[in-house]
């Protein structure tokens, strides 16, 4: 199965190109849910980008943790949450070297999360790929409380956090990791769209 | 000449006000009957006596009312301004640029003493005295940024460059045209304007970077862009969306002269020396259609630019909802006569 | 282009080929700052010609008292470095541009590492007070065939982390070893010789280092060749271009306005459409893709010549 295909969109949206294998080089691979299946595609097209990989996978409910786990990567780790291996990742990076691939792979807010800590640990862009692979929920960030809320699949949809009724914007900001959502109603309190499911 | 600072607010009971002089030399933007997105770049020399382009960083009647109400702002969001890491040079940068202008340009107002690196700044209309060292952030009350640009009118934004590209990694901006800092710091020339609709596949962004790639010190250069507000607000960031966005639906045929407002931003650009990084400050002028249709080349041009432009610009520069309102109001200020060229007043 | 006259105010020769030219301003007072890896460019009035030659900056970028650069003598070139050292002396006055860095550091870096091969030492020279100033981390190695010749070795400060090698003494850089390791957000600088900066960019590559992280600056000066006619559409006039003339000098000679700012290939503001083309430009930019270059659609007029029938360009 190849990564989502979204429709053509505005200059700040982030565009997954896929993941292509560095060969057996220093490597990071971050993966949640279906993006499982992009790190094994990746190894089967080169086995060898497992040699010195330092896999972390977030199962989130699905059953691919074995089939990962057997692609004989350096360092392989299950985290139940983002949240909970974040610590880990960091000091990954921490440790890493110029010459270490980052592979992304799965939902946009994972993908999102980790290249802004990425990014900010001084990994060029240029040593990120991502692959975009399951759900096409969105992490959306309310410009009015500056919260975060994740998994986002309406527009509108009411932040988690201050309550208010946001429309979902394809404007994208790679430090925060997440779209920007904004108050629908502001001019007219309480008259709203009608809710629509996301597409890709 | 001393300057007199009005007493006023940019928000609540908005008593803000121009004065018959401020009108006069309001910088108003359209130079033909027609408005479309163009690189209308030029630089930014010395200009008339009294006009806004007289000297580099303009002050005028508004400066301490504008700088009490960025203060408001930013006690309620201090977010407004940030400075990435990497940017604490091209914010000295900045407050020297803006320093040595106003000191040069407004003697009366403000005095700048340096020696080697000790500095001695003072902000007389601010009331604001400051011994400090140049290139140690510790002898300011905040970053340079933040400390000059809380006595500077405007908006402003620093731009890194690198990889061909400019990159927004620092800012002050408390009135701003609907944009975040927050959300936008970070991001390279092309990602902050994605939003802008038809400017993209006219070129007009990757022209506008070539140019700015390549500009020069000691040449800094000018546009005008603009925009349409209900009330003479200064902070109508998408923060405050949904506390601002009621007012916009308040426009009425009584009051449309009165509470619409021309907001003109005189955008400048300058090469810094010591970070090569590009500052880009974005000074806002409002004037209410009221005042504005008082110089007749202006309320028959702009009836005929509002007009005329395309649906999608109205939408994105959040006006469509209220434009019949704004041009049957200017309709009656536009008897059908020629107009002459260029933007300034024809008497 | 803010240029400004200024006085040549000491002339140090510092090896057989290099000399070291101080410029101040004639009435006294302070020059723009810079940031390092900036250049100037200097303005000769050589007899009939006007010589436009870019020279780094190699003085401390924070110190408007004056200006220095090293200029090394190319005897074979077109005539400004010999120019320089031959013509001018201490009381000059010369034309200088403004600043411009087309080679600047990356300041978001964690660390820098500087390689310089010969003269490309010199717009680090500048960027190591920088950096020192700004206490940020770097390493710096300077390759040189041999001490006599490393004209760099007098200006550059007593750091640990200033490295020589002299191939003469059997010090010779080792690309690989320097690049590996070297911690997440470290950038490389290349300035030298075309081998060098190949050189760092193959074992950058190989060693899975992302572009963005590579800057080199290659000391390019418009090399002379065999002259050549050019039509020049929008002027209306057809010009030829003399052996140790560049195309810009040749249009700026004919009082043709060509935008210009590095002179060295590097920046793309002379970038020139071709209307016709009938024979080989020999491209000599690092601006144009090879593609573009093939194609022959565009023309750097500041390094670029020509072989054959017939040139037309939109100028």
């Amino acid at each position: 199965m190849p990564g989502t295909e979204f429709s053509p969109s505005i200059a700040s949206r982030p565009v997954y190109a896929g993941l292509v294998a560095q060969g057996a080089m220093p490597a990071i691979m971050l993966a949640d849910a279906e993006g499982a299946g992009a790190l094994i595609d990746l190894a089967a097209r080169d086995p060898a980008v497992m040699e010195r990989a330092h896999v972390i996978f977030i199962p989130a409910g699905t059953p691919h943790g074995a089939r990962l786990r057997a692609l004989g990567a350096r360092i392989y780790h299950e985290s139940p949450s983002y949240a909970a291996c974040l610590e880990r990742f960091r000091k990954a990076l921490a440790d890493a070297h110029m010459g270490t691939t980052l592979y992304l792979a799965g939902t946009e807010g994972l993908i999102g999360q980790a290249t802004a800590e990425a990014l900010a640990a001084g990994l060029p862009a240029g040593a990120i790929q991502s692959e975009h692979r399951g759900s096409i929920a969105r992490r959306m960030q309310c410009v009015h409380c500056k919260g975060i809320t994740e998994g986002v699949t309406t527009d509108p949809f009411t932040c988690s956090h201050c309550g208010l009724t946001l429309f979902v914007r394809d404007h994208y900001s790679r430090r925060l990791g997440a779209f920007q959502g904004v108050c629908v109603d502001a001019e007219t309190p309480g008259v709203l769209p009608p809710v629509q499911e996301i597409r890709p | 000449m001393t300057m007199r600072f009005n007493d006023e607010t940019f928000r609540d009971d908005y008593t803000f006000h121009n004065s018959p002089a401020a009108i006069r030399r309001f910088p108003f933007p359209f130079d033909q009957d027609s408005y479309m997105y163009s690189v209308n770049i030029e630089p930014h020399r010395r200009g008339a006596a009294g006009s806004v382009f007289q000297h580099r960083f303009d002050v005028d009647e508004h400066y301490v009312a504008e700088m009490r109400d960025r203060e408001i702002t930013l006690r309620d969001d201090p977010l407004r301004c940030q400075s990435l890491p990497h940017m604490e040079l091209a914010g000295w940068d900045f407050l020297e640029l803006v320093m040595v202008s106003k000191a040069e340009d407004y003697p009366e107002l403000f005095e700048l003493h340096r020696d080697g690196d000790r500095w001695h700044w003072i902000n007389r209309p601010l009331g604001i005295e400051q011994r400090f060292i140049f290139l140690d952030a510790t002898s300011l009350p905040c970053g340079p940024m933040e400390y000059i640009t809380r006595q500077t009118q405007g908006d402003h934004a620093l731009l890194d460059q690198r990889e061909g590209n400019l990159w927004m990694d620092a800012g002050m901006v408390t009135s701003q045209a609907d944009w975040s800092l927050d959300f936008d710091i970070g991001m390279n020339f092309f990602e902050w304007h994605a939003p802008v609709p038809k400017a993209h596949e006219l070129g007009v962004f990757q022209r506008a970077l070539k140019f700015l790639l390549s500009l020069q010190q000691g040449a800094p250069v000018r546009r005008l862009n603009w925009t349409m507000t209900v009330n003479p607000r200064l902070d109508t960031s998408p923060e405050n969306y949904h506390k601002w966005g009621p007012e916009k639906r308040t426009l009425t045929a009584g009051n449309v002269g009165a509470k619409q407002y021309l907001r003109v931003e005189l955008q400048t650009l300058w090469r810094m020396p010591r970070s090569n990084a590009v500052a880009f400050p974005i000074r806002c002028y409002l004037l209410a259609l009221e005042d504005l249709v008082t110089v007749p080349k202006w309320g028959r041009r702009l009836h005929r630019v509002l007009r005329d432009l395309p649906d999608e610009l109205a939408e994105y520069k959040g006006f469509a909802v209220n434009r019949p309102l704004i041009v049957d109001y200017l309709s009656r200020f536009d008897d059908c006569a020629p107009t002459s060229a260029g933007i300034f007043p024809d008497d | 282009m803010t240029a400004r006259m200024l006085r040549v105010a000491e002339v140090t020769p510092l090896s057989p080929l290099v000399t070291r030219f101080r410029f101040e301003c004639p009435e006294g007072g302070t020059l723009p700052l810079f940031s390092g890896g900036a250049h100037v460019v200097v303005e000769m009035p050589d007899g009939a010609t006007l010589r436009r030659n870019a020279y780094s900056l190699i003085s401390d970028p924070l110190d408007g008292s004056g200006y220095e650069i090293a200029v090394r003598r190319e005897d074979a070139g077109r005539g400004g470095s010999r120019f320089m050292h031959t013509h001018v002396a201490v009381g000059d006055l010369l034309r200088v541009g403004a600043p411009v860095n087309l080679f600047a550091l990356d300041l978001r870096a964690k660390k820098h590492v500087l390689i310089a091969g010969g003269i490309g030492i010199t717009p680090f020279l500048a960027q190591l007070r920088q950096l020192t100033r700004l206490q940020m981390p770097f390493e710096l190695h300077y390759c040189a065939r041999s001490r006599a010749e490393a004209a760099g070795l007098s200006l550059l400060p007593d750091l640990p982390q200033v490295h020589a090698h002299i191939s003469d003494e059997g010090d010779r850089l080792d690309i690989g070893a320097v690049l590996a390791g070297q911690p997440l957000g470290t950038h490389v600088y290349t300035c030298g010789p075309e081998g060098l900066i190949e050189a760092v960019a193959g074992t950058a590559t190989r060693l899975n280092w992302p572009k963005a992280a590579l800057h080199s600056e290659a000391f390019l000066s418009p090399p002379p060749g065999a002259a050549f006619k050019v039509t020049l559409a929008r002027s209306g006039i057809t010009i030829t271009v003399g052996p140790h003339q560049s195309l810009l000098e040749a249009m700026e000679e004919a009082q043709v306005d060509a935008p210009w700012l590095c002179r060295g290939g590097a920046c793309g503001q002379c970038e020139t459409a071709v209307l016709s083309c009938k024979g080989r430009i020999e491209h000599h930019d690092h601006w144009l893709s090879d593609a573009e270059k093939a194609a022959q659609q565009k023309i750097m007029p500041c390094v670029s010549r020509f072989q054959g029938e017939d040139l037309t360009l939109d100028r």
